[in-house]
């Protein structure tokens, strides 16, 4: 079924025609997963701050890779190492540019967020945080940027703090400010929410944090797909994202680091790779950004990663912040005139993130029902619980919008949802 | 009946419907028929927490029969319960404890019990064999 077939429902035609300079029908064409037919339907794809999909030519790079290159990289002296040693610093020069960090070696292949903050809290928490010293969280962040640093902080016996939101989902900057002190010694921030939506305003928070001397760390995992990153102007002294979440493959992240905290940490893991040299008495350490990428990393998934990098550029960040604005506003206003449902997140600034609840209906009922109609979205706590219950809830629907999504899918997740409140009531 | 006849009950009351609606329709309204597990028994210990959805399941013997209540948040995943309370309860520990459960595939509905971590489903049925297994030794050791 072509992109131009999908039924149209037309609730909110007013708004339908949206304007963008992207041609969404052949931008569908790209990515072969949305021929997909799920229970009889062909797939609405609203799952997209949980992972997107993967354009052909990422699948394409993956399978050259394996058909015509695969080798291990680094010290082979073989035509194939040597193509994929080329071909994996190649990614790295581009994640370099991706996110304008100022030297190659700044870029940290990891496994993803959670890696990266977890090699962040490891590395640089155990070495340079002592008991006492305090570490500054949001009440909005993923597990993954709250279980390091408690486990830091019980191990090292310094003190965790949250910055508290409004009922929007907006940080209370205020309350940031009387946090810190000269005992901050941390920042650890989502960039954008994966629950809410909510942009935060990092580049304050990193100043404000920088001003009492603590180093900050930005979750980029949900920011990376939707606009532009610069780590230079930002400030930060660590960035983590996930390639997975910007069309690239999975189990892969970059920590951006600061090149002269990079050399003063000790290193993550021991293997291969991450040495210089070894005997039973000592070892010597690699330099950067080899100390950190012990063993034989994900060559495959790095080489391909570059494709998705060039695909997002090729069809602009800011395009695709315009186009996907325009969903989220169009889906806003739809499901508006559902009666009973409540948007979970406010904010002013938001990426295309609809998070709801709707009266007397459990969300995983609306997961369920919603599957069966081939829509997929992502229903629960996001990982998110201590911000689930900050909105005193136990979890909620929550439809993520890609570039490839369309007015035509929220219409029928519109319909969908019709028919769930149907059917449950 | 005996655990597989109740299961083919099941099967059988299934294969009326040929839409996904239908199908649905009729768990929730098994969720609707369901007793509600009374409040003295929606306890820490008994409940089986999924990621999204939370399952209640309270367990006793009366004459020799192993009984099983249980209750959830969520309709659908308490219709899915109910279905598991009726084929399971009421029979001995060694019945439930060696039980082939196999209606749920046979229903199309084997997903629910595949995702394990969000519906607490699989966790639940994994529990009421552990009753039966446990009641099981115990009287064996009486």
């Amino acid at each position: 079924m072509s992109p131009n077939s999908i039924i149209w429902v037309g609730y909110f035609s007013k708004i339908a025609l949206m304007k963008t300079s992207l041609d969404i029908a052949s931008i569908r064409n790209d990515f072969p997963i949305l021929n997909e037919v799920i229970n009889g339907k062909q797939l609405v794809y609203f799952d997209n701050a949980a992972t997107t999909q993967k354009p052909r030519l990422v699948l394409d790079a993956l399978s050259g890779y394996y058909e015509h290159y695969n080798a291990n990289i680094h010290r082979g002296i073989h035509h194939l190492a040597e193509k994929a040693t080329a071909a994996f610093e190649q990614t790295r020069k581009r994640m370099q540019s991706f996110v304008n960090a100022e030297f190659s070696e700044e870029i940290i292949f990891t496994y993803g967020t959670t890696d990266g903050i977890n090699l962040v809290a490891s590395t640089y928490g155990r070495k340079f945080l002592k008991e006492g010293d305090e570490v500054i969280i949001s009440t909005m962040e993923h597990h993954s940027n709250i279980v390091p640093w408690q486990m830091l902080c019980e191990e090292k016996g310094c003190i965790l703090k949250v910055i508290p939101i409004d009922d929007n989902g907006d940080l209370l900057m205020d309350e940031y400010e009387k946090l810190l002190t000269e005992r901050t010694k941390f920042v650890s921030v989502v960039h954008v929410s994966n629950s809410l939506g909510t942009i935060n305003p990092i580049k304050e928070i990193i100043e404000k944090a920088h001003a009492v001397g603590a180093k900050v760390l930005i979750d980029g995992a949900q920011a990376s797909s939707h606009f532009h990153i610069d780590v230079q102007d930002l400030g930060c002294d660590f960035y983590a994202l996930s390639l997975h979440k910007i069309y690239g493959p999975t189990g892969l992240g970059i920590l951006y680091g600061k090149k002269d905290l990079l050399n003063a940490m000790p290193p993550y893991r021991g293997g291969g790779e991450m040495i210089k040299e070894v005997t039973f008495e000592k070892t010597t350490y690699n330099e950067l950004p080899y100390k950190f990428e012990a063993g034989t990393p994900n060559i495959a998934d790095v080489v391909a990663a570059k494709y998705a990098l060039d695909y997002v550029d090729t069809l602009g960040k800011s395009n695709i912040a315009t186009y996907e604005n325009g969903l989220l506003k169009y889906a806003t206003e739809a499901v508006s005139e559902i009666e009973g449902l409540k948007i979970i997140g406010k904010a002013k600034n938001k990426v295309s993130v609809l998070s709801f609840v709707i009266d007397g209906i459990h969300h995983q009922d609306i997961g369920v029902l919603l599957d069966q109609q081939g829509i997929a979205v992502r229903t629960g706590h996001h990982c998110t619980q201590p911000l689930m219950n900050r909105f005193n809830i136990t979890g909620t629907s929550r439809a993520s919008f890609a570039v490839y999504n369309t007015t035509e899918e929220i219409d029928l997740l519109i319909k969908g949802l019709h028919k769930v409140k149907r059917m449950l009531g | 009946m005996t655990i597989n006849e109740i299961q083919d009950e099941l099967i059988s009351d299934f294969e009326l419907f040929d839409e996904w609606e239908s199908k649905y329709e009729y768990i929730i309204d098994l969720a609707k028929q369901f007793p509600p597990l009374e409040e003295q028994y929606k306890t820490e210990e008994n409940i089986i927490k999924g990621c999204q959805s939370r399952v209640w399941l309270n367990a006793y013997m009366e004459s020799d029969l192993l009984k099983f209540e249980a209750d959830s948040d969520a309709i659908i995943v308490r219709g899915l319960v109910s279905m598991l309370v009726k084929v399971l309860s009421g029979h001995t520990p060694e019945e439930i404890a060696s039980a082939d459960l196999y209606f749920m595939e046979r229903i199309g509905l084997h997903q629910h019990l595949a995702q394990t971590r969000s519906n607490g489903l699989a966790a639940m049925l994994k529990q009421m064999k552990a009753y039966g297994i446990a009641y099981q030794a115990k009287s064996v050791n009486q």
